[in-house]
This record gives C-alpha cells, sequence and structure tokens, in this order.
C-alpha cells in the first residue's frame, strides 16, 4: 500500500543530471573553436568508458543496469572528467581515470548517493599522481599553434598515438598558463613580464578564458533553474578572489591577480560544476559556505605553495573528507528550537 | 490597516484541486441504512458505551460517554435501534477494526431534547463540561477534545484566538465551503471560545486562494459585535499547519514539544468553532461534519454527512466516471491515507474522501539513490535536514534520528513531494518514530518489572529482617540483655537501607 504523500513534484534526478550536461553545452562549444575538436573525441570516449563501467559495476553489484544508466549521474562524472584533462590524452589515460572515477570512487562505496569522494576529481588525482607527462601535454589554443588537429587527426593522436608527418607533440600542446606562470616565477621572472608570454590572454589565459566565461554562464543557468545553490560557488570564488587580492595587493609581481586565478585553470568548472555535486558536498546553508570557501581557499594555496598547477581536484578532495564533520557543526535549529540554546 | 504577515520556512505548491468541489453548494447526505458509530473518534481514551443492543435511541442522544480526562461523548447521529456493539472496520492506516455500536435508523430522524445554552452567564468550567458531553472535537484532523483546549489552566487566559481557515490540503473544500455558507455561525461559536480562552483577539487565517470564503468571512465579522480580524494568507502549502499558520500570523514559532499556549495562541480549525456554536446556542451535539467527496467521481461535491454513514454511500451519490477506481484517501493527497475497506464509517476526523483514479494518482516511480541535493531540506516547514533524517531511519541509527529532531517532523509530505529521487521520506519518519516509540514502550514496561521485581525482593528481605530482629529481641530478652540486642537490630537495619538503596537506584 502506498503512503502519503501521494501527489509527486515534477523534478527527476535524470532532468537533474540532464540539465548538467547541458550547462557544460557552451563551454564545451567554446573549447571546439578555440582549441579544435579533440574534446568531442575525448568527451566520446569518456562517456562510453563511463557507462561500460557503470553497466559492469550495476550487473556485478546486483542493481538494475537500464535504472542505473538511465539516472544519468555516469555521464556527468564522465563529462566532468574529461573536461578536467588534456583534450588530446591518449585513450588509456582517460580510461583510467574513467574506472577509477566510477570503480572505484563510486561504486566500491557503495554506488550514486554513498560515495564520499568526488568521483570525477578522484581519477583526475590518480591521473595527475600517476602519469604527471601526458597531464601537462594540453591542446595548444588554435590562434597560436602553428599546426592544429582536425577531428580525423585528433581520433588518430588519441587512439593511435600517430601524428600527421608534418606535425609534432610540441606543436599541437601547451602548458597551462598556470603551469607557467609556476615555472617562470621560480625564475625570478615577474608576473607582468610573465603575462606578456604566449598563451597569457586577456585576464587569464588564451582562450581558456573564454572558456571559464562559458563555464560561468552555464553555472549562472544552473543557479537560475535551482539545479545547484548559490551558496558553494559564491564561497569559493569568493575565498579565492580574497586571498588572491590581498597577496596581489602587498606585492603584484610576485603574485597573481584575483582576476586571473578566477579565469585559469579550472576555477570556474570547479566552483559551479564539481565543488556543487552534492552528494559529496556540505548539505547545509552554513556548512556549504564553509565548505566552499575552504576549498578557495586551498586552491589558492596549492596553486601558490603546492606542487601541482591547479588546485581544484585536491582542494575538493580534501574538503569531501571533512563534509560529515562540517554538517554536523552547521545544523541549522529546526522550527521551535531558536529560543533555547542547541 | 493591513496586517504585517510573516513566513514560514519551505512549503511546497502542489496543484491544488480544489475547483472541481467547490462550485457546489453543501449537499445534505441522506441517512444510510445503517450506521456505525466507533467510540473512539477523537485523541485520547474511547467513549464507554451507555446503550445496549436493542435499545432506541434518539438522535443526538448520548450512546457513549467520556470516559477520562482526554475524551468525549459520542451521540446517536438519528433515531434508531441499535442493533450491535461489536467491532468494524475504521479508517485508521492501521487498517483494525475497532469498537462500533451499530444503529438502524427509523427514518423518522427523532431529535432527542435539545438545550441551548445561555453560555455568557455560565461558569467556563460547566461550559466546558457541557462541550465535552456535547462531543465536540478538533474537525481540522487530530480530532483533540475541544473541552481541554478551551481550558487556559494555569494561565490566566489565552490572548489570541486563531481560527484556522488555511485548507492547504489540495482537493479538500469543506471548510472552504463552511466558510462560504456559515460564516454566522462559525464566529458565534468564536465568540463561545473567546470568552472560555479570556481571549483579547480573534483572527480567522485563510489562504488566499478562497477569495469567497475571505468574503463572506469579513462581511459576517463586519456584523460581530467583537472585533473579528480576517486575514488572507498566501497559498503555500502546509500554511494550514498550526504551526506554520502561528508562525504566518504572528511571526512566532510554537517551542518543540511545547503547545501553541506557549506562545499565547489557542488555534481551531473553523469547523470545530460552528460545532461548538450548534452545541452551545441550538443544543446539538456533534452528529455530522461536512465531507468533500472529489477526485475521480461523477459530482465532486461538499456533503454534510450524519458521522457513522459508510463511506462507500457518499461515493455513490457522487457517482462513478468511466475511469476504474484504483484506491480510497480519506484526508488529502499530501498527509491522507489508504482506506482499504470502504465500508469503514465517516467519523469526526474525516474531512475528505478522495477517490483515486490511475491518471490522478499515478503510482510513484521506482525510488532511486538519495544524491543529498536538499531539495527537501528547502521545503521543509519544520526547518530539519529531511536528507539526514532518511540515513539515519534507514540505517536504524535511530538514536541520530532522535537527536536530529525527528519527533519535530509533522509529516506533511513536502520532502517527499520534491524529492527528485522519490523516494518515499516521510514512510521511513513514520517507522522510525514508531519503531522509537515501541522501543521506548518496552523500556517503559521493563522498567516496570524490574521496579516490581526489586521491591518484591526488597520487602521479603525486609520480612525476614523483622522476623530476625523479632526472635533477637525475645531471645535478647529473655538472656543476654540489651547488647546483643540492640547490634541484631542495628544490623537488619543496615541491610534494609541498603537493599532499599539498590532498589531506588
Amino acid at each position: 500500500m502506498q503512503s502519503s504523500p501521494y501527489v509527486l513534484g515534477r523534478t527527476h534526478l535524470p532532468i537533474i543530471m540532464l540539465k548538467v550536461l547541458l550547462a557544460l553545452v557552451p563551454a564545451i562549444v567554446v573549447d571546439v573553436w578555440l582549441f579544435g575538436p579533440a574534446i568531442l573525441v575525448s568527451l566520446a570516449l569518456a562517456s562510453a568508458g563511463a557507462l561500460t563501467f557503470e553497466a559492469i559495476a550495476l550487473a556485478l553489484r546486483g542493481r538494475s543496469v537500464v535504472g542505473g544508466l538511465m539516472d544519468g549521474s555516469a555521464l556527468v562524472t564522465a563529462w566532468l572528467l574529461a573536461l578536467s584533462i588534456p583534450s588530446i590524452a591518449p585513450w588509456w589515460l582517460t580510461l583510467v581515470g574513467v574506472f577509477f572515477a566510477i570503480v572505484v570512487a563510486k561504486h566500491l562505496y557503495g554506488g550514486l548517493g554513498n560515495n564520499i569522494f568526488n568521483p570525477a576529481m578522484v581519477g583526475y588525482a590518480v591521473l595527475i599522481v600517476s602519469f604527471p607527462v601526458p597531464m601537462t601535454h594540453w591542446a595548444a589554443p588554435l590562434s597560436l599553434a602553428g599546426q592544429s588537429l582536425d577531428l580525423h587527426d585528433a581520433i588518430l593522436w588519441i587512439f593511435g598515438n600517430h601524428l600527421p608527418d608534418n606535425q609534432t607533440l610540441d606543436a599541437i600542446s601547451s602548458a597551462t598558463p598556470l603551469d607557467t606562470l609556476r615555472t617562470q616565477l621560480k625564475l625570478h621572472h615577474t608576473v607582468e613580464a610573465i603575462r606578456t608570454m604566449p598563451g597569457f590572454g586577456h585576464f587569464g589565459g588564451t582562450g581558456s578564458e573564454y572558456v571559464a566565461l562559458a563555464y560561468l554562464a552555464g553555472g549562472l543557468y544552473l543557479l537560475a533553474d535551482r539545479i545547484i545553490t548559490w551558496q558553494i560557488p559564491l564561497a569559493l570564488i569568493g575565498s579565492l578572489a580574497a586571498m588572491s587580492a590581498i597577496f596581489w595587493l602587498i606585492d603584484p609581481s610576485a603574485w597573481a591577480s584575483p582576476m586571473f586565478h578566477l579565469a585559469a585553470g579550472g576555477t570556474m568548472l570547479g566552483a559551479f560544476f564539481i565543488a556543487t555535486d552534492p552528494v559529496t558536498a556540505a548539505t547545509t546553508p552554513r556548512g556549504k559556505l564553509l565548505y566552499g570557501a575552504c576549498i578557495g581557499l586551498l586552491i589558492w594555496l596549492i596553486r601558490e605553495f603546492g606542487a601541482y598547477p591547479d588546485g581544484v581536484a585536491f582542494g575538493v578532495l580534501l574538503m569531501n573528507i571533512a563534509v560529515p564533520l562540517i554538517d554536523s557543526w552547521t545544523q541549522p535549529p529546526p522550527y521551535g528550537h531558536k529560543g533555547t540554546p542547541a | 490597516m493591513k496586517r504585517q504577515l510573516s513566513h514560514f520556512h519551505g512549503g511546497v505548491h502542489p496543484a491544488d484541486h480544489k475547483s472541481e468541489s467547490s462550485g457546489r453548494a453543501i449537499a445534505i447526505a441522506p441517512i444510510p441504512p445503517q450506521l456505525i458509530v466507533p467510540v473512539r473518534q477523537h485523541m485520547g481514551e474511547p467513549a464507554r458505551p451507555c446503550v445496549q443492543p436493542g435499545d432506541r435511541v434518539l438522535k443526538g442522544q448520548i450512546i457513549a460517554h467520556a470516559e477520562g480526562y482526554v475524551s468525549v461523548a459520542v451521540h446517536a447521529p438519528t433515531s434508531g435501534t441499535v442493533t450491535a456493539i461489536e467491532d468494524r472496520p475504521v479508517a485508521h492506516p492501521s487498517g483494525l477494526n475497532d469498537t462500533s455500536i451499530v444503529i438502524e435508523p427509523d427514518g423518522q430522524d427523532l431529535w432527542t431534547t435539545r438545550t441551548p445554552t445561555d453560555w455568557r452567564n455560565m461558569p467556563p468550567s460547566s461550559l466546558r463540561n457541557i462541550l465535552r458531553d456535547m462531543g465536540i472535537a478538533g474537525l481540522g484532523g487530530a480530532v483533540f477534545p475541544t473541552w481541554i483546549k478551551l481550558n487556559p489552566g494555569r494561565r490566566e487566559k489565552i490572548p489570541l484566538l486563531l481560527l484556522n481557515g488555511g485548507e492547504c490540503e489540495p482537493w479538500i473544500t469543506c471548510d472552504d465551503l463552511l466558510m462560504r455558507e456559515r460564516a454566522d455561525g462559525i464566529l458565534q461559536g468564536a465568540a463561545i471560545m473567546q470568552y472560555l480562552l479570556g481571549a483579547d483577539e480573534i483572527i480567522v487565517g485563510i489562504e488566499d486562494n478562497k477569495p469567497e470564503a475571505i468574503a463572506a468571512m469579513q462581511t459576517a465579522a463586519s456584523k460581530c459585535r467583537h472585533p473579528v480580524d480576517v486575514v488572507g494568507i498566501p497559498t503555500l502549502y502546509p500554511s494550514g499547519g498550526a504551526k506554520q499558520l502561528i508562525k504566518v500570523i504572528t511571526g512566532r514559532e510554537v517551542p518543540s514539544g511545547g503547545r501553541s499556549t506557549d506562545v499565547g495562541v489557542a488555534t481551531f480549525n473553523v469547523g470545530t468553532a460552528f460545532a461548538v456554536h450548534r452545541a452551545i446556542n441550538h443544543g446539538e451535539p456533534m452528529i455530522s461534519r461536512v465531507v468533500t467527496v472529489t477526485g475521480n467521481v461523477a459530482v465532486p461535491q461538499n456533503h454534510e454527512v450524519l458521522l457513522g454513514t459508510p463511506m462507500q454511500e457518499l461515493v455513490r451519490l457522487a457517482g462513478d466516471t468511466a475511469e476504474p477506481v484504483s484506491g480510497y484517501i480519506m484526508g488529502g493527497p499530501m498527509m491522507g491515507f489508504d482506506i482499504p475497506d470502504i465500508s469503514a464509517p465517516v467519523v469526526k476526523a474525516t474531512n475528505c474522501v478522495l477517490v483515486k483514479s490511475v491518471s490522478l494518482f499515478p503510482p510513484p516511480p521506482p525510488a532511486q539513490e538519495c544524491i543529498r541535493c536538499t531539495r527537501c531540506a528547502d521545503a521543509c516547514p519544520a526547518e530539519l535536514q529531511p536528507q539526514e533524517l532518511y540515513w539515519f531511519s534507514r540505517s536504524q541509527h535511530f538514536d541520530k534520528a532522535v537527536a536530529y529532531s525527528l519527533f519535530d517532523c509533522i509529516e506533511c509530505g513536502c520532502c517527499s513531494h520534491v524529492c527528485p529521487s522519490h523516494i518515499p521520506l516521510v514512510h521511513y519518519y513514520r517507522y522510525a518514530k514508531s519503531e522509537i516509540s515501541a522501543t521506548r514502550q518496552a523500556e517503559k514496561a521493563a522498567n516496570h518489572a524490574r521496579e516490581r521485581h526489586e521491591s518484591r525482593l526488597a520487602r521479603l528481605e525486609r520480612d525476614e529482617q523483622e522476623r530476625a530482629a523479632r526472635l533477637a529481641q525475645r531471645s535478647g530478652a529473655k538472656t543476654s540483655g540489651d547488647d546483643a540486642r540492640q547490634s541484631a537490630i542495628q544490623a537488619a537495619m543496615e541491610r534494609a537501607r541498603a537493599n532499599q538503596a539498590e532498589s531506588t537506584e
């Protein structure tokens, strides 16, 4: 027998996931336009891998395979991972990342809703620790690269490690601006001088600054459609901007500007799409603010002092650990409990 | 002067489906061939039958007396003959049967003597006893004995009398129609309630999707000698919940585990006020109520129904549609419950009989995993964290569920309604609450048994010692004298004390 309520609202889990995918589309379009079509290959590869691993894991766990695939969560994980790693990464790199994301981070912890760590970021972390070299070969912006890969070339390269005769890996790839900044600062160049080097754009990296804007647009759509709440993105962006602003104001030649921090690397993708993964994020309103702010702080610390050029993945993963504590610290008082101290 | 309204956290906007039944006037349902009157229609102790099978009864005659404190009387809804007092199916989520007085109407509908009460010249306690014997219980759903709620108790008075015309459940329109058609009576009942509570102020809160009811009540209020403020409140489920309505009207929150009187408010359903009016000013006990019959029926409508009328009679009155019936709900779709046996009678709590069809109430899709999206927390009017309560209830961490205020859940259904994974959250909370209550009951019983066992041991020990002391006294008196006797008594008393301390631990 069914129990009340007998009427359900119109929000369905697969629709939420679909809207997250939809919100990523502008950034993918901009990426294709400015960096070439390789990202489409890596998205397709990651999606196929994720759905396959998801189906196998569901079957092994005795769950409904169709029901699990239909929730759309595996596709979201696949896309977030593919967008976090170089689009021209070899096929096995993407698949190893997807395997760790779907099978290890998600299903070994009990499947959707039970995982402690953000699956896409676990996949990313495994790759950057295990295969640091291919993880630094990002597709160069078309405006800078002398040569570029069309769709056919990209498929040959990703699956066959084969480039057209007149092209080299060095020509089609480049380090990220965050990476360049980090290396050049160690060589005692000033930020102003570094920012004039190739690969740096108006406020972020060449090309990637517009991808970041597209992520921002997608994120604002998710906010407007109430798929995500404002607390985590705002706190993350706010704390990263605040930390970088303090040091940039002290010495602009040694510290990157807040604008650069926001536009570079995975800040926007992380703030709106990754840190907001509800399963692994804090749930209370105050907890979300604390969670987002701490991730922003960690991103800044890792970028400025850590061993990796970007800090989104480790910032998110470290704060995933703290979520149960944050949630229990920040429980809001229920109706009728406000007069009495908790 | 426009009243400054507050708002409660969360809430949802389910499709309201009010217009189906609100366009027709209240019809008087015919007397059915048989009336089944349960003795437990109110919260508290069931009433004690005071008639025998074969007795002839008149309309309005007491057939079961209030038993104990939290109780009210039950009356014959029409004149006729008592044919049985036996267990019959009743509308209750448990699906269990309950003691009912079965009456075969004689069709004459003969009243017993009806005596209006001159309430202005009557001490409040006598007036309250009349309401108890008139069987008045809250018609909003909780059916708590009204006479108890109308007692300010240790307080000098309850400053605010709040009449609840929220009626926020979809489909239900019985209060709407009652306010449209019987506004004067409602406010006359409110005057009696105000007298009993010593209230300074009467406010009627009505959701603004009922403009006709608001207008009718305002017209009635303008004719009143005592000031009555009729307030339209924003339509947002569950604004008709007592705690939510109090928040909207006064901005105050009823403390957890407390009563609305703790914030100086007494809240009554508008139907209850009307019933008080009929009882005091006309001498008519609670023998009927307005019931919305709607959903998958040909003619959705409100009926004034004799209590004890089998629900199937109402469903028959409303007529079939082409679509097959997939079930029946008593109450609304947000908080009501399935009635497995439609022969169960209308009782004081029956505000609505909602006939289901698959197209109106499609079966829920299979539940998916909780992704902790906290749409439930955003919708929860009790400001709980439903996703945490779900986790604790499901994993049977009941102590954690209690620590996260499970018992502040009002089971309004907002969380389940918004859940994108279609998890029947309220179902889990009901399960957890009943498990916790059962454990507490068992603990209480075990403690009781332990105490009895220990006090029996202590008593046996004490008897033994007293006997030993008497023996010692006797032998001591004969032989050696005081010393031995004193020490024996001393030792016995110490043992007794030690036992006492142990058993009261």
